[in-house]
């Protein structure tokens, strides 16, 4: 089945966000108050990883496994977008010490309050959707 | 192998295994590595009243749905097989920082006197979890992505919007850490 890859890499990348450590609120916090490379580390090494493997892609013009051509146009720049609502993700982010993988893979990990977050993240997202064509771009 | 694997990963293993997620995708499925959009997809499922940025056929994003459902599974597997819920080995300084704050569990992957089920009751608690949640929806939709579709994805493409939606996150994260999250913990 077509959805059965996207699961397996799903797993994948639950399990290395727990073992990453990435999942957990103590590492945020360290993180915010810079007192360790950890996060860092694994945040600008995931982003190398990605810009060697993109830049292969494009100098090469590798295709999918089926041939298609691979898509690398980045998402357009919103002014206010970016910049406002980064920030108030980022209030959540130190908030719950998690960002929408880890808040999923937490309640895999059995930290089940994280099911309140998820529902209320997606309240979030309803009132976003509400405000959008009031809301600056 | 499993002996091994239960190790704490360091960051220089598991931040490349995370950037292989981009590729993985884009080989396997031609799509951007990106989770916040899975909140979306789920409103677009559930709600009953939807405003025009959730009318949309979310069945051409299950895949994106799928990818969280591997999350959540994948998690556990970690727990139960590889010991994933062992304590970080965070700073002496941080240590010191949340023992100011009053986390004096520092064990598993995130305090269980703030974030227990049965901790929901308390009104810091509450406020954290419900707050910082509902921030993380609505802040990821409006800034367009989260940390795997703006900061990994985003600037893997060297995406300008994403460079500054990744200012913002930390423009909001470090008011929060700095600032106003030992207040709440203080309440």
């Amino acid at each position: 089945m077509k959805l059965t890859k996207f699961f397996i890499m799903g797993l994948f990348f639950g399990i290395v966000l727990t073992k990453a450590e990435v999942v957990s609120w103590f590492r945020i916090q360290e993180m915010f108050h810079f007192q360790s490379i950890h996060m860092f580390g694994i945040i600008g090494s995931a982003i190398a990883v990605g810009i060697l493997t993109t830049t292969i892609i494009r100098v090469f013009k590798l295709k999918t496994i089926k041939g298609e051509t691979i898509k690398l146009e980045g998402k357009p720049f919103n002014k206010v977008g970016n910049l406002v609502g980064g920030s108030i993700f980022g209030l959540g982010w130190a908030m719950t010490g998690a960002c929408p993988g880890p808040l999923y893979a937490l309640l895999g990990a059995g930290y089940y309050s994280f099911f309140f977050a998820i529902l209320s993240a997606m309240f979030g997202v309803w009132v976003y959707a509400l405000l959008k064509p009031k809301l600056p771009h | 192998m499993i002996e091994w694997l239960s190790q704490p990963w360091p960051w220089y293993v598991s931040g490349p295994l995370i950037g292989l997620m981009v590729p993985l995708l884009l080989f396997l499925g031609n799509k951007q590595f990106g989770i916040s959009s899975s909140l979306r997809h789920l409103c677009a499922i559930s709600l009953p009243h939807k405003p025009e940025y959730l009318r949309y056929n979310w069945r051409e994003y299950s895949w994106n749905l799928a990818l969280v459902l591997g999350v959540i599974v994948g998690a556990l597997l970690a727990v139960i097989l590889l010991k994933g819920n062992q304590t970080p080995d965070i700073s002496l300084k941080t240590k010191e920082m949340l023992l100011n704050w009053n986390i004096t569990d520092i064990k598993g992957l995130s305090p269980i006197s703030v974030f227990g089920l049965d901790q929901i009751v308390h009104l810091k608690n509450l406020i954290l979890i419900i707050g910082g949640g509902f921030l993380v929806g609505f802040g990821t939709r409006y800034a367009g992505g989260c940390t795997s579709g703006h900061a990994i994805m985003g600037l893997s493409l060297l995406n300008f919007g994403s460079l500054v939606a990744v200012i913002g996150f930390f423009i909001g994260g470090l008011l929060m850490s700095h600032i106003i999250l030992p207040m709440i913990l203080g309440l």
